[in-house]
């Protein structure tokens, strides 16, 4: 039995202690939000946080997991934040086929959380390298991380 | 928390098709038979469907049938914009749902009526059958509400899902859903009752996509994401070279593994069934396999096949199957003032969707229900028949989301993993998930591929005779070998982009196939990639060569093709070319595009930082004739530029006696946010029938790269991806 946090909720899962967080979010809590891309933590599509800090669920096990928090893209999408960047995401129409959105948006919740000052598309582009998109979509995320980060600032996006 | 049946949103419901595809529903113009006609008549959960695309609920929410698979190009937006156009419906209660597989109701004409999505022919498959299906529905709520009002239809006119009469009486479609009656013969179109651009609404404008805010929350499924009652995930072992099949089999680790439910011989491999993926993994990894030591593929060593097509390619005496044989270009040639010869060379490239292959299926007696992300519901049909023996008429087949596609989802052989293994235990939904490894080891990569191209001008400059010569392995002959055969030998999708509207009078081009074994598949833009590569370059080449500058030298060969001018004009006016005041050691380069029946110039600025080509801005002006969504054509652009850009850098799969040594993204590099450059994409629509979109900004892209460069330097480079600078 392994003890978490899960998006502000205590849940015990019966799992393997060498278990992927992964898949354990996945299967056993049904959160599919989360997703699986290349297993060896390159592809950034898994991306959860733990307790705040993102790390890359496919490698970590969930005995690493034990009495911490765990926020996934279900439970980011609850706060603030997680709705300043899906609005900025809508408007900038970001997604193609959208499945690497979701390690994308809590990469980008930590980038916004970290940084006061308004990030340029630079630095939000090196930011964010750490997530593939394979359709292309780098320059629509810049553009709607930077609209959630201004939202949050009160100021007019 | 999440239950399995949360909808995509609340407006798409990816599944509610399956409860009731609704209404009076007519089959349109896929030729129905009496029969099918009777059943596509039955009434349905309520609402009054027109025909069998739209179906008109007595609450004023109209459900819209979307035929094709959504994998990121937008077409669950486009094809819905399509028949609300012609039917002017009020957008704001249109829903979307998946149609469900039906390709005599649904099937995309420009695949032979086949469920299937693919080398950008959605648009140009469906763009007049749903406009037509759209402007027959309104005809139908016309004639209803004129019998309802007593009126004579001619004095009603639509807007907004409403009919109104000239003295400003209304009905609302709803209204009128909850009188009418389909008639006992549809209302009679043809394309001269469409509207024109002028008139169109919906078409043109910038609507938000309908699956964007679902991707923007991490609430949109997948086919990784299906969820059913009782589910068990399966991993499938391999073999580490493609075409070897399992010879023997030691499973007894496996098995002992806590968790594993089942192991399940397969053709080509062995199945580890679990009650979690993470297990089946795991326990797959125990497996003890001697594999066969015969395939073809085993043989191969990129740097050998390299030399070879190399060879083959520069060898005239070898002609190979003639593709296009314009004129004479050999005598042309003969006599030409001077010539220009090059030999490019092109890795192969894998797709790397980010969604791994993967498919659930659950077998009842003699059927099975599938559901995969996959671009074709025929292909999976067609998989699932061969692959398990079912008929066809039992194989029901969902299509998920899409995370990714990009041609690989086109062929459905994870279907057949999913649907072997599931017939192995009949009543258990199974999900088999491909690891990434298992993704890019059987993967249909772009082909590998050798090119000479001598291009003859006369003494004014004038290109008079271009030779184009491929080498490549086959797609067509792999994946569909009767119509390759058919076509005498011509393999469309590698050659495709050979065509080209330049004004050469004598062309040839001629196909090299060659059979090695590892698998060459549909990628995206997946001929043009390299085949306007080459093109490209050289006409870019032959330009220096006279002293003309490549863009008035492309305009002169374009002067029968005002379209093709026009973005080269427009392209040239954006980047400032000739005129631009650049940073020291950068320079502009130019392509021109005319795959899919869309018209692209492309220029980009480049630099060279530690031997590599940097790209700084990529400047594009595109004609696609009707745009139907201007800045989804611009974000599909700018995506296939960076597929593109991450292709021309970086991609290359290597191969050492058949085995791949790139198996992860940890050896296989693709292009990254921080390597992503600006692209400005101007959309110049004409009131021509649209062309495809999803690949159109990927053929320009490095030629232009490899053309900055030559200004740069003076080094002409021809090879994909590009050496070393």
């Amino acid at each position: 039995m392994v003890r978490m946090k899960v998006n502000g909720e205590a849940v015990s899962v019966d799992a393997k202690p060498e278990t992927p967080l992964l898949w354990v979010i996945r299967e056993k809590l049904n959160l599919t939000g989360t997703k699986f891309g290349c297993g060896i933590a390159q592809c950034g599509a898994c991306t959860v946080h733990l307790n705040g800090e993102p790390v890359r669920s496919c490698s970590l096990p969930v005995s690493a997991a034990e009495g911490k928090d765990i926020t996934t893209v279900e439970g980011l999408m609850k706060t603030p934040t997680g709705q300043a960047l899906q609005a900025g995401w809508v408007k900038a129409q970001a997604p193609q086929c959208g499945y690497c959105q979701s390690g994308q948006l809590m990469t980008a919740a930590k980038v916004i959380s970290v940084v006061k000052k308004n990030l340029s598309r630079t630095e939000i582009l090196e930011a964010m390298s750490g997530n593939i998109c394979r359709c292309g979509t780098y320059n629509q995320i810049a553009s709607a991380v930077s609209h959630a980060q201004k939202t949050l600032q009160g100021g007019k996006a | 928390m999440k239950t399995m049946n949360t909808p995509l949103t609340p407006s798409v419901s990816r599944r509610s098709f399956i409860l009731g595809s609704g209404g009076l529903a007519l089959g349109l113009s896929f030729g129905l038979t009496q029969t099918e006609l009777a059943l596509a008549q039955a009434p349905g959960a309520g609402g009054f469907g027109p025909n069998s695309w739209i179906n008109i609920g007595l609450d004023g929410v109209v459900t819209l049938m979307s035929p094709a698979s959504e994998m990121g190009q937008g077409t669950m937006t486009a094809m819905p914009m399509l028949l609300a156009e012609e039917m002017d419906l009020d957008w704001s209660q249109v829903r979307v749902v998946q149609s469900p597989n039906n390709p005599k109701l649904y099937g995309n004409p420009r695949f032979g009526g086949g469920m299937t999505t693919g080398a950008s022919r959605t648009v140009q498959g469906y763009y007049e059958p749903l406009r037509l299906a759209g402007a027959q529905a309104r005809l139908v709520m016309v004639n209803a509400a004129a019998q309802a009002m007593g009126v004579p239809a001619a004095e009603l006119r639509t807007e907004a899902s409403r009919v109104i009469h000239s003295s400003g009486r209304a009905m609302t479609y709803a209204d009128i859903a909850k009188v009418a009656k389909v008639p006992a013969e549809l209302p009679k179109v043809d394309k001269s009752m469409l509207k024109p651009m002028a008139q169109f609404r919906l078409i043109g404008k910038d609507i938000p996509r309908v699956d964007v805010p679902a991707k923007s929350s991490g609430q949109a499924l997948y086919g990784i994401d299906q969820r059913l009652p009782g589910m068990l995930w399966a991993s499938v072992l391999r073999a580490p070279v493609q075409g070897e099949t399992p010879e023997s089999v030691d499973d007894t680790a496996a098995r002992a593994v806590a968790g594993v439910k089942n192991v399940v011989r397969l053709p080509y491999g062995v199945a580890v069934v679990a009650d979690s993926f993470y297990t089946a993994k795991m326990a797959r990894d125990q497996l003890k396999v001697v594999w066969t030591q015969k395939a073809k593929a085993r043989a191969q060593n990129s740097d050998t096949m390299r030399a070879e097509y190399i060879k083959r390619a520069q060898n005239l005496d070898d002609k190979g199957v003639a593709f296009i044989a314009h004129g004479d270009a050999a005598k042309q040639l003969a006599g030409a003032t001077r010539t220009f010869s090059a030999t490019y060379t092109s890795e192969m490239v894998s797709h790397i969707c980010l969604e791994p292959m993967n498919c659930t299926a659950r077998v009842d007696g003699d059927k099975i229900e599938v559901w995969a992300p996959a671009q074709s519901a025929s292909f999976v049909t067609g998989t699932v028949a061969g692959a398990g023996g079912f008929k066809p008429e039992n194989i029901k087949v969902n299509i998920t989301l899409l995370g990714g596609g990009f041609g690989r989802r086109v062929e459905a052989d994870y279907a057949a993993d999913a649907a072997l293994v599931a017939k192995a235990m009949p009543g258990t939904p199974i999900q088999v998930i491909w690891t990434r490894e298992d993704d890019m080891t059987h993967d249909k990569y772009r082909p590998m591929t050798g090119q000479h191209l001598v291009a003859g001008v006369d003494a004014q400059g004038k290109l008079v005779g271009l030779l184009h010569r491929v080498v490549s392995e086959g797609v067509y002959a792999r994946v569909v070998p009767p119509a390759f055969k058919a076509s005498g030998g011509k393999d469309a999708p590698v050659m495709e982009g050979t065509e080209i509207t330049y004004d050469i009078p004598d062309h040839s081009v001629q196909f090299m196939i060659e059979d090695r074994g590892i698998q060459a598949g549909f990628w995206r833009a997946v001929g043009p990639g390299y085949t306007k590569f080459a093109i490209e370059t050289l006409i870019d080449e032959v330009a220096r060569g006279v002293k003309a500058d490549p863009l008035a030298y492309r305009m002169d060969l374009l002067k029968k093709h005002p379209r093709g001018q026009a973005v080269l004009k427009a392209v040239g006016e954006m980047s400032q070319w000739g005129q631009a005041k650049l940073p020291q050691g950068h320079a502009l380069g130019l392509a021109f595009s005319d795959a899919w029946n869309t018209y692209c110039g492309m220029v980009v600025q480049v630099s060279i930082e530690k031997g590599r080509p940097k790209v700084h801005k990529v400047w594009s002006a595109v004609d696609c004739g009707h745009a139907l969504q201007p800045q989804n054509v611009q974000a599909q652009i700018e995506g296939s530029v960076i597929f593109g850009l991450s292709a021309a850098l970086h991609e290359h799969m290597d191969f050492r006696a058949g085995e791949p040594q790139q198996t992860n993204l940890n050896k296989y590099q693709v292009l990254r946010a921080n390597e992503t450059p600006e692209v400005i994409v101007k959309v110049m629509p004409t009131d021509n029938h649209p062309g495809g979109i999803g690949e159109v900004g990927l053929p320009p892209l490095a030629p232009a790269m490899a053309n900055a460069i030559a200004s740069i330097n003076g080094k002409r480079l021809r090879a994909l991806p590009l050496p070393m600078v």
